[in-house]
Formats: C-alpha cells, structure tokens, sequence
C-alpha cells in the first residue's frame, strides 16, 4: 500500500474582496466622471445673454429662482470624510483584532451614511425642484439620484461588514479593508459632484 | 475516520428520464460552476451571432433594391438595425470573450474557480436578461425612434442591465487574475489569454459605466421630462457611440490574446519576444480613451500646420495606438512560426484569420476618420462593425477549438474546422469589404431604401448578405463538428490540451 500525504489546502486568494472592491470602485468612479463630463457639456452648451445693466454675460444653465441649499451641501461633504474616517478606524481595529471598536466604527460608518441620505432629502425638500420642470432639473436629479445609490450601496456593505464583525469574524481584515477603500472611494466621488453641481452649479 | 461514500447513481437511481432532464437544467441554471457559466455565456452569444447573420442577410437583400419595400416595413427599419447593432457588439463580440475568459482563465491561473462565482453567475444572467429585454422592446416598438415610450424605457434598461452583467463578468476575471494565481505565478508570468483577459476586463471595467451613466441621464429624461436628450430619437444620438469604434476595440483585445496564446502552440516553441506581447496587448487598452471621450478625432488637413499637427496626432492617439497594438502581437505571434517548428491547425488558422480580419477593421476605421475621405454617415461603418465582430468571431471560434478539450473533455476535427476557417474568411470579407466599396460610393448607413449611385447597388448587397449566410453556415457547423466530437469523438485528457 502506498501512503502518501493528502495535497495541500489551496492556497487562500490574495485580498480578493479589496481587489474587486478597488475595481468596482474605479467602474463606479467612471460612472460618476462620465455623468459628471455630460453635466458640463451641458452647462457649457446652455444659453448665454447679457444683464440687464450690461456688464454681466449670464448662462442660462440653472434656472433662476432655484437656490442650492449649501448648508446641507456643505455637511454632506463633511460627512463623507468622517464616514471614511470611520472605515478606516474599523480597518485599525481589525489589523488589531480590537472587535468591539471594529464593530462600533462600522455602525458610526452606517450611520453616517444615513445622515448623508438625511442631508439629500434635506435638499431636495429646500430646493423644492420637480424633476421634469426642466433641463437642469432633470440632470440634477439624475447625478444626485446616482450618487444616493451609491452611498446605499456604501450602508448596505457596512451593515453587511458590522454583522460579520458582531457575528465574530475575527479574521475578516479583507473585507473591512475593502469597506474602507469603499468609503475613500465615495468621498473622492462625492467631492467631484460637490464641487461641479453644488458650487459652480 | 469517517467516510461519507455517496453511490454514483443514487441522486437518478429512481427517477425517470423526465426529471434527469430538469435536474440537469437546473443545475445548469444554478451552477457556479465557472465552466458552465463560460458555456452558458458562449452558447447564447453563438445564437446571437445566428440571429444578427440573419438580420445582415435579410438587410442585405432589402437592400438590393432600395426603390421599394420587400421585407421589413419601412418604419420599423431604424429600430431593426438597433437590434442588428445591439445585437452585433453587445449580444456578440464582448460575452463571447466574456464568458470564454471565465472557463478558460481560472484554469490558466491554476485556480479552483473563477472570482466570486456567484457574481460571474449573476453577470450571465443580467446580460441574457437585458439583451432579452432589448429584443423584446423593439419587436414591440420601442428601441431607438420607437413609437411606444413604455418600451423605449424598457430598450434602455435592458441595455443597462445587460452592460452591468458584463461589468460583472469582467470584474470576477480580473480579480481572478490579480488574485488567484498559483503559488509562483507573478504577473509577468501568466499565459497571453489570462494577460489580454485582464487587459480587456479592465478596458470594459473602464469604459462601460460611461455608457451606463449617460443611460441613466437618457433613461430619467425620457421617462420625466422628453426635454434634453430628444426623447426615443436621442437615443442613438448620445448612446450610439457605444456600438461603434472605438468602444469595440476594447471588446476585441482578448480576440489578440488568443492569437498570442494559439501560436506558440502551434509552432511548439516558446514566443521569443513574449513581454513585447504582453506590451502590445496594453498598446490596445488606449482605445479606452478614444470610447470613454465619445470623440471621432477625424484627421482634417485644413486650416494651419498647428490643426494639422494636433489633427494628425489625435487621430494617431485614438485610431493608432490600438492597430499598432495589435500589429505588435500579430506580427510576432507569425515570428514565433518562424523560430519553431509549426504545424498546421485549425485554431491558429481561425485565430490568425480574425485577428487579420479585427486589423482590416481598424485600418478601416482609421480611413472613415478622413475627412478628406467624406465616409461619415455611410455604410462603411458597418463594414468597419461587421470586419471587427466576424473577426472577433472566427478569433473565438479558434479559443474554443483550442480549448475544447479543457471545456469538453475532446478535440474538434482539425481537418473539418480547417474548412470551415475558410468559409468563415470568406463569410467575413464578403459581409464586410462590399460595404467598404458601398461606402465609398455613398450608400447611407441604416436604411434601406431610398438611395441610389453609380455602380452595382444590388451586387455589394447582395454579397454582402451572402457573406452573412456564410457565417451562419460557420457557426451552425462549427457547433455541429463540436457536437459531432462530444458524441463521438475520443476524450482527451485535459493537462494534454492544456
């Protein structure tokens, strides 16, 4: 009889959740700079007339009446960084099987995307736009709208890496990594969206 | 020690022929099995490759005659060639290598799987069901300039969902193949296929949320407001870049990788100048830009030397830099012939065939880009479309006979695929270059009727469609001779064909 040894386990992937995170990350990231180039083009391509006292050219872009409330804007773009921040404690704690700070980062991480959630209802309901009233509106609503599911998409993975981190995965550095690059992600997004739609509208 | 034997025939021992079936079918639908999800992915793009052959043949025959309507209504035209181009890059050419890439490089990589298998899973069928959407939507009036809103939506989300599930499948090969390999296997290591899988998994990563994005602008304005995007009319105004070159380039850089990896087999040698290769494969990923930009860069000579120069470079940049790619890989792949000792077979055949035929393509698209030319708006482009996706065709047509035996356990006849390499060569250009000419005699593009120049109209057409039929006759019996050899032929073990 010949008594060999059983083959080897298989080699464990190499990060493969942050790998495909960062790759969807950068899908996504397109996604939002395409939407974000057909704004301009749009913006650039609008009408333009003079003031009335003739010293002003005035594009016709957003139609007038309609103010963004920056307030609102304004914490929302503070609130992605702290969410990533957050993340990134988690992925701290994690490195450092530290459980319970993991799992209180991830919560402060949902948390924090529902506040921005919060924050764009909240403009919506001030700004008072309906989205067919017109060309602004309806691409406003269009590129907002997109960045909403993708911060739902950020909840959802923090929810998903908080109950892995309650359930006592304790080795589940990979996919708290791959949640943090995912908030990164979102603020470099939201920062690019903040700055063409919210400030120079 | 405990052993769980399970015997072979217990699962079937009591039930009838009947239920086998479904529970085969279910298994299939449910598998993630990243084989039978590479098929699954590979049969339904042969059944739309048939479906678009037979769009071109019946087109090619309406147009024999353009003074008046034989087969199709006149309205319905326009929605019909969205189908046929929709069908072309999206139901053809990009799941194709798709779902090749995902049989066939976790193998490679010495991998027990494909990177979340259930995502690749899901991408096949978010694919299938957007391109069924699609079909659906324009047999009932919607699509492009359709007349029914409701299914003029439904077009648009099923273009979308099928471009998230090849998002999807592209995102588990290249995981796969930064995050999977074997013990030792580093980058640069990799066969050509899985490097030209990662190139264009990242290309399609890069380039297909654009196209999603605009569809999400198209999609709330049509739904809401008909003011920006020109309702079902605009449609193919802002999406229908992502149907033509140079978005199919990106779709076709694993077409080269086959080409790559086929002919040092063939010429039982190592390719000597494989990182060159590798290089070339990247060189192809420019045309990214050219697709995410949406910009022709036509080459006009007018005005000053400064325009001339930033003509010609930008037309270098967006057209040049994919062909030179691909000319790196092509002529180094027949290098590899020379320093070895080939043999003749008909994978290479069919890979070197459409590669020379993706090439035609392109130099095409580099003389539509000509101002001086004056081609835009006519059929050339869909010469261009038709040399790039039979290429594409032919090119995955090799892969699969190449790897057959990995895929299904037996080996293609050599001598029977030969022939039917030629066929498809000959199905290729006879689809495609009558277009060229046609082309330049000024035939519009995407009608059907209503034109007339100088020169045999029904003679380019006519060639045209039996250039079409041709590839049907070479996809119907490629899948017989591969049927043939899973019936009969003799299994061939899989480390040999690998």
């Amino acid at each position: 009889m010949t008594i060999a040894l059983p083959a080897a386990p298989a080699q464990a992937p190499r990060r493969q959740i942050l790998v495909a995170t960062a790759m969807a990350s950068a899908s996504a990231f397109m996604l939002i700079i395409g939407m974000v180039a057909i704004w301009l083009k749009f913006r650039a391509g609008a009408p333009t007339r003079s003031s009335s006292d003739g010293l002003k050219i005035i594009k016709d872009w957003m139609p007038a009446g309609i103010t963004i409330p920056e307030v609102a804007a304004n914490v929302m773009l503070i609130t992605f960084p702290v969410g990533a921040l957050m993340a990134q404690w988690a992925a701290y704690s994690a490195k450092r099987d530290d459980a319970p700070h993991r799992s209180l980062a991830l919560a402060i991480c949902f948390v924090m995307g529902l506040a921005i959630v919060n924050a764009q209802i909240a403009v919506y309901s001030q700004m008072n736009i309906g989205l067919a009233d017109g060309q602004f509106q309806t691409m406003f609503y269009a590129i907002t709208g997109t960045v909403l599911l993708l911060v739902v998409g950020a909840m959802v993975f923090s929810l998903v890496a908080f109950f892995r981190s309650v359930g006592g995965r304790d080795n589940d550095t990979d996919v708290v990594n791959a949640h943090a690059f995912y908030w990164y992600f979102l603020t470099a997004a939201f920062s690019v969206v903040w700055f063409v739609v919210y400030v120079q509208k | 020690m405990t052993i769980i034997d399970t015997h072979v025939g217990a699962s079937t021992h009591s039930q009838g022929t009947g239920s086998a079936f479904v529970v085969s079918v279910g298994q299939w639908i449910t598998s993630s099995d990243h084989k039978k999800i590479g098929r699954l992915f590979i049969g339904t793009s042969l059944l739309s490759a048939l479906l678009a052959a037979v769009l071109g043949v019946l087109f090619g025959l309406e147009r024999m005659s353009p003074a008046h309507m034989q087969i199709f209504n006149g309205d319905a035209t326009p929605q019909l060639f969205s189908l046929y181009q929709f069908a072309l890059v999206f139901g053809v050419l990009a799941p194709l290598f798709v779902g090749i890439a995902i049989a066939v490089v976790p193998t490679q990589l010495g991998a027990r799987a494909v990177a979340f298998p259930r995502v690749a899973q899901y991408g096949f069928w978010a694919w299938l069901f957007g391109a069924l959407m699609v079909d659906i939507s324009i047999i009932g009036n919607g699509g492009p300039g359709g007349g029914s809103a409701d299914l003029v939506d439904l077009y648009l989300l099923g273009v979308a969902l099928a471009a998230v599930g090849l998002l999807a499948g592209s995102l588990c090969v290249a995981t796969s193949v930064l995050t999977a390999r074997a013990p030792g296997m580093t980058l640069d290591r990799i066969p050509a296929f899985s490097w030209s899988a990662l190139i264009g998994s990242f290309a399609t990563l890069l380039s297909l949320p654009v196209m999603i994005g605009t569809i999400i602008y198209v999609y709330v304005d049509h739904t809401h407001a008909k003011l920006i995007f020109g309702g079902n009319k605009g449609i193919e105004t802002f999406l229908g870049w992502s149907l033509s070159q140079p978005m199919t380039f990106v779709f076709v850089i694993m077409a080269l990788g086959v080409l790559a990896e086929v002919a040092p087999v063939t010429a039982r040698t190592e390719q000597p100048l494989r990182p060159i290769v590798l290089g070339g494969l990247a060189i192809i990923s420019t045309a990214v830009l050219g697709a995410v930009t949406q910009s022709a860069h036509i080459l006009d000579w007018a005005g000053t030397s400064s325009d001339k120069v930033k003509s010609t470079l930008l037309h270098s940049l967006f057209n040049g830099l994919p062909l030179l790619g691909m000319l790196i890989v092509v002529l180094l792949s027949l290098l590899c012939l020379k320093v070895g000792t080939p043999r003749i077979t008909a994978s290479f055949a069919l890979s070197l065939l459409g590669a020379l035929m993706i090439i035609v393509g392109v130099l095409g698209n580099g003389l539509y880009r000509l101002k001086a030319a004056s081609l835009d708006g006519t059929v050339f482009s869909e010469g261009i479309v038709l040399y790039l996706v039979y290429g594409g065709l032919l090119s995955a047509l090799g892969a699969l006979s190449h790897w057959a035996p990995l895929l299904w356990g037996r080996a293609i006849d050599n001598t029977k695929l030969l022939g039917l390499a030629l066929i498809g060569l000959l199905g290729t250009i006879l689809a495609s270059f009558p277009l060229y000419i046609a082309g330049f005699a000024d035939q519009p593009a995407n009608t059907v009727m209503g034109f007339a120049y100088d020169g045999p109209i029904a003679l380019w057409n006519v060639l045209s469609g039996l250039g079409h039929a041709l590839i049907v006759l070479t996809v119907v019996g490629f899948v017989a001779l591969l049927i043939d050899a899973v019936r009969k032929g003799t299994p061939v073990s899989q480390e040999a064909s690998a």
